[in-house]
């Protein structure tokens, strides 16, 4: 107080402090210029490096990609034909997937959501194994298949049944979807949850209020209120499961079979399957470059389709659900 | 005394206890007049029955509506079941490892994680040679490889998936979101199989052209691929996390004269941090536990070396690349296994702190608003 009444700021001061304020203001306009620029540059990347992906796997896939392409199975030692088995293959594993998970995975997120308590330790240990199932590494379930499925219950199976035969102690279709299935758990599990999650609590209280008991209440009004969630989960699910690798590579995945799967104990060929394999272990790679560009074209455009549908049903269940509320 | 029992029954609640209590007392010592009067109001209320909470008779819910819940509370548990299943039936497989007199004649734990004096060698080293004469299973080539790929990964992902994170949430508008979200989920849909044969057709000419290195694949290129793999996943929890930060701390930084950069700097990313932490944890799990990319475009030499341009095998690529050739229950597969449980262990760690830091994030978060 006092120092500044006694000394009223001279024109030098004030020219002093007007250039500090201006220096200030000048330093802040660039820092902040440079930092838009930098995080901007940083998406920029991330957007190029997706473009410059689709557009290499689209440039040097549409050329082979045909209708024969889609239903001829390969000849002449992979480097003509088809990849049809492969794609028949794929379809069945991720069917008998969907089956095995998807009603696994929308019971356990109804039980999260609808009746468990949010607090207690079972709650909160299924919430910890979702959450880590989701970060297993998928070499890990290939290990797990393997273990698991083929050498403990389908040797099991082979030993009850089939007098010791190898018939479900090895890798076979079944067990790569079952693999598969707990793999994609997961992604089940969070999107139905989240679904649950967006419908409104108005609709549960009025059921009850009906006199409808909580299961009529969670199978008559909630769930098919959150059916496109589930949807969507299972398109992710689905997408997913078409294009790891290495879940299957031990469980039931084949390189070429003269014949489609005939049964649950068959082996298998799948598109993804097929990328790694022509592309790694080929004698010749600029003779089968054209059919690997377009499998993989075939395998890109399949998960994209799928992504881009759930994100088109999630986007309008969300809209929804914000109008209901 | 009929009338104060009757009241009582009445009126249960107790803002009328003072009244209950009275009545008896005023009865003692009043006239005539007002006993008359009580007892003409008591008559009154003798013939209201007493209240009671109505008691409603609620039919059983049919028997198969609770066999279905039943059901429902068993399928509840699969995630964790799955969880302990994985970690047992892998760990089972490595567990002849400490016990099997045949797997250990070839390699016993000593042998994977100290260097060792073999014929042939000038001193002591730690080599993954498991299909040689001597097979050689010394695990360190496998876990610097690893280290190395999973380093590049980080370093070119992490920058861009906060960078563009913090462009997304605090600068671009909301319609740019919108795009952008889903975009990156489609980087993030992108199988990795063909991000390997992405890097190994496309990238490692592009490379080795413009760094003139000596081996076509190798840990820079697969780390790079690798890093596509982990961007969405860092991006998407640091965005969320970024967004959630309560304006309040925006205004209150912008009134105290601070600029943007500055409330981005020192408010904003301090109190995403957990979020932002927790999406680089989950991004390092994905990084230290991905197949295929490393596995088609790290060029898969088992050699101990500091050098990006050198290549380089991981543990997870090498379980890929060798179980299908394996003797079942030979030391190999055994030790194999053995490193799945590893690598399971060790995500199964990141992940866990990852998830940890969410949870303090949202608790945090969620008592400031």
């Amino acid at each position: 107080m006092t120092a500044t009444d006694a000394a009223p700021p001279t024109a030098a001061d004030r020219a002093a402090l007007a250039l500090q304020a201006a220096r200030r203001t000048r330093r802040n306009f660039l820092a902040d210029g440079a930092l838009a620029a930098a995080t901007g540059a940083a998406l920029l990347i991330v957007l190029a490096i997706l473009a410059m992906i689709l557009f290499d796997i689209v440039r040097n896939g549409t050329p082979h990609l045909s209708w024969t392409f889609l239903s001829k199975p390969p000849s002449e030692g992979m480097t003509a034909g088809g990849i049809f088995p492969a794609i028949v293959g794929m379809v069945e594993m991720v069917v008998l997937m969907t089956l095995a998970g998807v009603p696994i995975g929308v019971a356990t997120a109804i039980y999260l959501h609808e009746y468990a308590s949010p607090v207690s330790p079972l709650t909160r240990a299924i919430r910890i194994a979702v959450a880590n199932l989701a970060g297993v590494p998928s070499i890990v379930f290939g290990l797990f298949g393997l273990g698991f499925f083929v050498q403990f219950i389908g040797a099991g199976i082979d030993k009850a049944f089939f007098h010791g035969d190898k018939v479900f102690g090895q890798p076979a279709l079944i067990w790569a979807a079952l693999t598969m299935a707990v793999l994609t758990l997961p992604v089940v599990i969070v999107a139905t949850e989240e679904a649950l999650r967006a419908v409104p609590q108005e609709l549960r209280e009025a059921s009850l209020a009906l006199g409808a008991t909580k299961f009529q209440t969670v199978f008559n009004v909630v769930v098919p209120q959150a059916s496109t969630g589930i949807l969507t989960g299972t398109i992710l699910a689905v997408s997913r499961g078409a294009g790891e690798v290495a879940p299957i590579l031990f469980t039931g995945a084949a390189y070429f079979l003269p014949l489609l799967p005939k049964n649950l104990s068959s082996q298998f060929m799948s598109p993804s399957y097929h990328v790694y394999v022509l592309s790694t272990q080929s004698p010749d790679v600029d003779a089968t470059k054209p059919i690997l560009y377009a499998t993989v074209l075939v395998l890109l455009a399949l998960t994209f389709t799928l992504n881009i549908a759930a994100v088109v049903v999630r986007a309008r269940m969300r809209r929804r659900a914000g109008v209901a509320t | 005394m009929q009338a104060v029992t009757t009241s009582e029954g009445a009126t249960p609640t107790g803002k009328s206890q003072p009244a209950r209590i009275s009545a008896p007392i005023s009865t003692d010592g009043a006239s005539s007049q007002a006993l008359e009067r009580q007892k003409r109001r008591s008559s009154m209320r003798v013939s209201v029955p007493p209240a009671q909470p109505p008691r409603l008779k609620l039919s059983k819910a049919p028997f198969w509506h609770r066999a279905a819940e039943w059901l429902l509370h068993a399928l509840a548990i699969s995630a964790i079941v799955a969880i302990v299943l994985i970690l047992v039936f892998t760990a089972k497989e490595a567990a002849p490892l400490f016990y099997s007199k045949l797997v250990r004649e070839e390699v016993t734990l000593a042998k994977m994680w100290i260097p060792q004096l073999w014929p042939g060698y000038d001193e002591s080293a730690s080599v993954w040679q498991p299909v040689s004469e001597i097979p050689k299973f010394g695990v360190w080539p496998l876990i610097l490889g690893t280290i190395k790929v999973t380093l590049v990964a980080m370093a070119v992902s992490v920058p861009l998936g906060v960078g563009a994170a913090v462009y997304v949430s605090q600068y671009a508008g909301p319609r740019t979101r919108e795009i952008v979200k889903p975009v990156v989920e489609l980087l993030a849909g992108i199988p990795s199989v063909v991000l390997g044969f992405f890097a190994l057709m496309v990238m490692a000419t592009w490379f080795q052209d413009a760094f003139h290195l000596e081996s076509r694949l190798n840990a820079l290129v697969s780390g790079v691929a690798l890093s596509f793999a982990v961007i969405p996943v860092i991006f998407t929890l640091a965005e969320e996390a970024l967004r959630a930060v309560p304006r309040s701390y925006v205004e209150a930084s912008t009134a105290l004269g601070a600029a943007r950069w500055q409330t981005i700097g020192r408010v904003i990313l301090p109190a995403a941090s957990p979020g932002i932490a927790a999406g680089v944890a989950l991004g390092l799990g994905r990084a230290v536990g991905e197949t295929m990319i490393v596995l088609m475009a790290s060029g898969n030499a088992a050699i101990v070396s500091a050098s990006l341009a050198d290549s380089t095998r991981t543990i997870a690529a090498t379980i890929a690349a060798e179980l299908a050739e394996v003797v079942f229950g030979g030391a190999h597969y055994t030790v194999l296994f053995f490193l799945g449980t590893l690598l399971f262990l060790v995500t199964f760690g990141i992940n866990t702190a990852g998830d940890y830091a969410i949870r303090r994030m949202k608790r945090r978060l969620g008592s400031a608003t």
